[in-house]
């Protein structure tokens, strides 16, 4: 502090910041994405433990033998499934009461805004089922649950085996302290997003169900189950919930935990963990599996049917059944053993889980970065921002003259987010598209009509932009992008980052004297929607599914109109944050380059 | 408070391994059985011998075959002779029963009850009770010494599934309850009672003396004196609610140790715990209230009322086979009874059972009879201990009941129940639910709904609703006290009308309180409980829907629906609630304090510095030379350099 109450010595440092401000914004940047690529780097990650006291040991006896029984329960509801074409709720409630389950029902309904493409559904009636094992010894205070969604056609039919096994099994037990639900929740979300809203009595987003009878008390945990074949080769753990929300990590390391016991193979982003960390190629697939949870977390949107329980604080996570081509398998048997485990655990829950971390990223299911050394990456690239604010000089007057295209930013932001449902209708007539198409295009027109729109909007007041006019609008918009980024970097970190990465050069470079053509196309390739379109292409090459120019764009477009459903549909915030903010904050930038 | 810090340090350890708990239950048995038979020697020293004891049962028995009736006073003259009081001794009586209710669902209802009577007043002028025989001395010192006219306090695991499980004889509220009546010569109603509870916590080795000012009210309507008496004004009532509590040995074993046999004789035999706590519903209670000695009520008697109820869940410990017997259940079978007692008998609902189509009981049953209980027409059948025939050649009774049917997986609709949950997501505000199921098909009836919350939620009164078929339902009487933050909790009362066959509704909204750091529990984190609300009705009887009722009877007395068993009294508790409250993160205090610290001294304290201090360029000092010269200067009054 010495140095900055030394007027002189301050005057220096001040200097030097000026100078150097340029090197400085470049080494900041280059730091920042160096840092998040070595996060995935072994020696600097920490081995996950279990923090929670109570999931201490693995050491409890699995006895659960009825895998075969659940494989014939699971042909049967297969059978009945295709009977009934859709859930076979009548069997399905006598198969849970055979099993000494309180059964409920609930029906519920919801009337998409536009129809969905990618899932085939616009008016949606379903019926969820799901049964109550009482504990015996509490009040009904508390529960656990494990889920399992009927989904059609033939997958996900041993889930539903293995749930009503497992529900066989622990009914036969004693020790339960918590009580158990099983649910079966039809059309996979929407049926989860019902019943959630049934159990805690809310409606957040316009559905309409019929209210719940029975109830557990306070969920602790959850797990959802998705298996689609008799034998599997490995389980995938799956995290990334709603608005990148992320359930504790004790859940995973409890995961974790019990495949190495049973000897199950497992994975996270459906990447196998490699032992050769000091190698490239193991560097490499920890990275790759960082980026995948980075990407998926920064989508916002729910990557199984537990993403919808984390608003409720509620810790979920999916375990998915994958059946490869590997040699080593594993049968019914054992993911039940697996799950027996992981709920003898749970139910031996003191409190609820709030030991270890809920901000984290996975670079593998044994090896964790937590928020401590993920955050410096995004401060590096956030002190840019701040060395661009110093640089400015003081400024007079011309504050009234950014106004206006602050104003028109917004309002193409408002637009772009209201628009797309509002006008579905209209377009379908005038143009030969489907409705998902029009809400899609319309999005995409508005976007683009933002770009020619408001430039040069600062003449309306002022007449003529001056010099320092636009140092003004940059201020502010630097300003603007260091709250925005720095606010979506606490909740989302992932989204945070990815958003950074890219705007962060923008608003370093942007003057109205760099060359226009060039710094336009840069710009283009730099905005949200570009952001998205990358993020497609690196998802897929890090799925090992690359995709042709054109499958990218298609994918691109049912990407927007997932978004704008899971805003509609489960409350996701991505679409409205990057509609009402992030590209007004990029339009201000695209401002200043057309200032005149 | 040594009883309720153990038992709040076995909570701990109860949670973690709750199927440890029985076979540590089994080591405390067997000391705990060694001290039983030493104290209860110390209790009943004075009373007689086990020689005297089986005379008075013999004299007993003698005499009172009809139990209803007390024995004529001169038929004690002989035992009692070592009561050297010159007033002719108060008489003393001691009755067990269970009654055992196969349940629809499969699982077996067991009921006991034992019933001490004595007809003396503890209050009467002048007079100082100090002779006791089959009352245990502890309570009744209590009694006197607290005046407390009526008493009832319950300890209960698990949670009462009426869904399933129908009626029971005597409800109970998950974890602890306790409310009593004081004397109306008593001045200060709160310094008895937290006395009393201390000393019950003592007693029943519970928790008790967690109950304070913010966990006690004094209800209007909801509970009203069980026994004779007049005064009903709220304010000699206390009650109180603890949900969390948790129901072990410990507390069985004290609870044993009132009976006059103790578990050595009688039905007490069967209360193993390592049988009792593996079960589905357990609720231990003790009653004592006032009552009548005669018709006439001439002078009060008190009884004291133990009770245990229990459900066995025989789906997961009959191994999937539906039959069970005294055996399976308790790993005991009944020898003989109370050599103490008056009666004792065992009882078994055969209702559902007329032609035995349904099970079979092995030993068959000696008599029949029916009572109406909870409104509904029973049959039992009866196992007189008292009778030399009953256990037969092997001198042991062991009643088993065979299934021929599988069990039914239907829910039941019983006339009332109610349940409640917390709606909404968050840390901030929240809404309790609570539904009230009124399932009468043509009948409406009010009922009164009790419902205590922590002052830690602050209930946001104006926003209470009570619908009924999606309508408002106006309550016709509502008792609201509202909470003091730290000094006592929300009291809502409310009577309501519930319409037939429908769901009202009542809702409160209310916001979470943050506390201050040490009113945390250790474990924050588990959230804070709510304890259930009492729903206490006149419930319209069955007997009286029955129609086929009228055919067994003289049409001349059947014309209007039956008179004095119309309605009878139910109370339902509703599950307790879990409510999580903003908590900081208590586990990382190290951390929290490193960044507070550092905040503080690094951030605040320079930025204050650099805030508050002006800044003056200081010009270099001057050399010697230019100092003489501007002294000079000085002295001849020219400006300085």
């Amino acid at each position: 502090m010495g140095l900055l109450s030394d007027p002189n010595r301050r005057r220096a440092l001040t200097n030097l910041l000026t100078r150097l401000n340029t090197p400085l914004c470049i080494v900041c940047y280059l730091a920042g994405v160096a840092w998040f690529m070595g996060l995935a780097f072994e020696p600097f990650t920490l081995r996950t433990y279990m923090s929670e006291n109570a999931m201490g040991s693995t050491m409890v006896e699995e006895r659960f033998l009825a895998g075969e029984r659940a494989l014939v329960t699971a042909r049967e509801f297969a059978a009945q499934k295709k009977k009934m074409g859709g859930m076979p709720v009548d069997w399905l409630v006598k198969a849970m009461q055979a099993r000494g389950l309180e059964v409920f029902t609930q029906s519920f309904s919801r009337t998409l805004p536009f129809p969905d493409e990618n899932k085939e559904r616009y008016m949606v009636h379903g019926t969820n089922v799901y049964g109550i094992l009482r504990a015996p010894r509490a009040p009904r205070t508390e529960a656990l649950v494990l889920s399992a969604p009927c989904t059609p056609g033939s997958s996900n039919n041993q889930a539903v085996g293995l749930l009503l096994g497992l529900a066989q099994y622990f009914r036969g037990q004693m020790y339960w302290a918590k009580d158990i639900i099983f649910l079966v929740n039809e059309h996979d979300l929407i049926g989860m997003q019902a019943w959630l809203e049934g159990y805690h009595h809310t409606n957040t987003t316009g559905m309409s169900w019929t209210p719940l009878e029975g109830r557990g008390g306070s969920i602790q945990a959850a797990l959802s189950l998705e298996l689609s074949s008799d034998i599997i080769t490995s389980l995938d753990l799956v995290l990334e919930g709603l608005n990148g929300q992320l359930p504790n990590l004790d859940l995973a390391n409890l995961f974790y935990a019990f495949c190495q016991k049973i000897g199950v193979l497992c994975t996270i982003q459906g990447k196998l963990q490699r032992n050769d960390w000091d190698s490239a190629a193991g560097y490499s697939q920890a990275v790759q599996t960082m980026l995948l949870m980075v990407l998926k977390q920064a989508s916002g949107r729910p990557w199984g049917d537990h993403g919808l329980f984390l608003r409720y604080h509620i810790e979920a996570a999916s375990i998915r059944g994958i059946n490869s081509f590997r040699q080593y398998k594993t049968d019914l048997t054992t993911v039940g053993k697996l799950l027996e485990g992981m709920f003898r655990k749970l139910n031996n829950l003191l409190e609820r889980l709030h030991q270890s971390y809920f901000f984290y990223l996975l670079p593998s299911l044994s090896r964790f970065v937590s928020i401590g050394y993920y955050m410096p990456a995004f401060g590096l690239l956030a002190a840019i921002l701040l060395l661009l604010v110093g640089m400015r000089e003081p400024f007079g007057p011309g504050v009234l003259s950014v106004l206006t295209p602050l104003i028109i930013s917004h309002l193409t932001g408002v637009a772009l987010y209201t628009l797309p449902i509002m006008a579905q209708q209209t377009a379908v007539e005038h143009f030969p598209v489907s409705e998902t198409e029009a809400v899609v295009l319309t999005a995409i027109a508005i976007y683009t009509a933002g770009l020619a729109l408001p430039h040069n909007t600062h003449r309306v007041l002022s007449g003529e932009g001056t010099e320092e006019g636009w140092r003004v609008l940059k201020l502010i918009a630097i300003f603007y992008m260091a709250v925005l980024l720095g606010c979506t970097a606490l909740i989302n970190f992932s989204l945070g980052f990815i958003l950074a990465l890219t705007l962060v050069p923008v608003a370093a470079f942007i003057t109205p004297h760099v060359p226009r053509v060039l710094s336009a196309l840069v710009m283009v390739l730099l905005s949200p929607g570009s952001t998205l379109l990358f993020s497609i292409f690196v998802y897929q090459e890090l799925q090992e599914a690359p995709i042709t120019l054109l499958e990218g764009w298609n994918l691109f477009l049912s990407v927007i109109s997932q978004g704008i459903l899971d805003h509609n549909l489960y409350g996701s915030l991505v679409y409205p944050l990057i509609s009402l903010l992030v590209y007004p904050c990029w339009l201000l930038l695209w401002n200043i380059l057309f200032w005149k | 408070m040594t009883a309720g810090r153990c038992t709040a340090a076995l909570l701990a350890a109860v949670l973690v391994c709750g199927l440890t708990c029985a076979s540590t239950a089994a080591a405390e048995e067997a000391i705990t059985e060694e001290y039983e038979s030493i104290s209860n020697a110390n209790e009943h020293v004075q009373a007689q011998d086990d020689y005297a004891r089986s005379q008075k049962r013999r004299e007993i028995t003698e005499h009172d075959d009809d139990q209803n009736e007390p024995p004529p006073s001169s038929s004690s003259s002989s035992s009692s002779s070592s009561s050297s009081s010159s007033s002719p001794p108060s008489k003393d009586y001691f009755k067990e029963e269970l009654v055992i209710r196969p349940l629809s669902s499969g699982d077996i209802y067991a009921s006991f009850q034992f019933q001490t009577r004595w007809d003396t007043d503890f209050f009467a002028p002048g007079k100082k009770v100090s002779h006791y025989r089959l009352f245990p001395k502890s309570l009744g010192q209590l009694m006197s010494k607290f005046s407390v006219r009526e008493m009832h306090v319950s300890f209960t695991q698990g949670y009462w599934r009426t869904m399933q499980w129908g009626q029971p004889f005597l409800p109970a509220p998950p974890g602890a309850e306790l409310w009593v009546w004081f004397q109306d010569s008593v001045a200060d109603v709160d310094g008895a009672w937290k006395e009393l509870t201390n000393v019950l916590s003592g007693i029943f080795c519970a928790s008790l003396n967690f109950i304070d000012s913010t966990n006690t009210v004094e209800p209007t309507a909801s509970f009203k004196p069980l026994g004779v008496g007049n005064v009903t004004h709220q304010r000699f009532l206390r009650y109180a609610v603890l949900p969390r509590e948790i129901v072990c040995t410990e507390n069985l074993t004290p609870w044993k140790k009132l009976l006059p046999c103790g578990s050595k004789a009688g039905l007490a035999v069967l209360m193993k715990s390592e049988k009792l706590f593996h079960s589905s519903f357990l609720s231990l209670a003790v009653h004592i209230r006032p009552v009548c000695q005669d018709w006439g009520c001439k002078g009060t008697a008190w009884e004291l009322r133990q009770t245990v109820n229990v459900v066995f869940d025989l789906h997961t410990t009959g191994q999937g086979k539906r039959e069970w017997s005294f055996f399976k259940m308790f790993s005991r079978t009944l020898t003989e009874a109370c050599p103490l007692a008056t009666s004792s008998k065992v009882y078994i609902d055969v209702t559902d059972n007329p032609q035995g189509e349904l099970f079979e009981l092995n030993p068959a049953a000696p008599s029949l009879t029916q009572a109406v209980v909870l409104g509904d027409r029973r049959t039992y059948a009866v196992y007189d201990l008292m009778a030399s025939g009953t256990f037969g050649l092997l001198r042991s009774l062991n009643v088993l009941l065979r299934w021929k049917t599988p069990g039914s997986v239907d829910m039941l609709r019983p006339l009332l129940h109610g349940e409640r949950y917390v709606a909404g997501y968050g840390l901030q505000t929240g809404e309790i639910h609570t539904l009230i199921y009124n399932n009468h098909p043509y009948r409406a009836f009010p009922v009164l709904l009790l419902d205590i919350v922590p002052w830690y939620l602050r209930l946001y009164i104006h926003t209470l609703t009570v619908t009924s078929k999606s309508r408002e339902n106006k309550p016709s009487y509502i008792h609201y006290q509202p909470s003091k933050d730290r000094l006592r909790p929300h009291l809502l009362e409310m009577l309501i009308q519930l319409p037939p066959n429908s769901v009202t509704e009542v809702t409160v909204q209310f916001e979470r309180a943050l506390l201050k750091w040490t009113e945390y529990t250790p474990d924050p984190n588990h959230g804070f409980y709510v304890g259930s609300s009492v729903i206490s009705a006149l419930v319209p009887s069955v007997v009286a829907m029955d129609t086929s009722y009228t055919l067994e009877h003289p049409l001349f007395s059947t014309f209007f629906p039956c008179k004095e068993e119309s309605s009878y009294f139910v109370r339902v508790y509703t599950e307790p609630l879990l409510v999580n409250l903003p908590t900081p993160d208590f586990s990382m205090p190290y951390n929290v304090i490193c960044l507070t610290c550092t905040v503080v001294a690094v951030g605040y304290g320079s930025l204050y510095n650099l805030l508050t201090r002006t800044f003056q360029v200081e010009e270099p000092s001057p050399g010697v030379v230019k100092r003489l010269a501007n002294m000079i200067r000085y002295l001849r009054g020219v400006p300085l350099l």
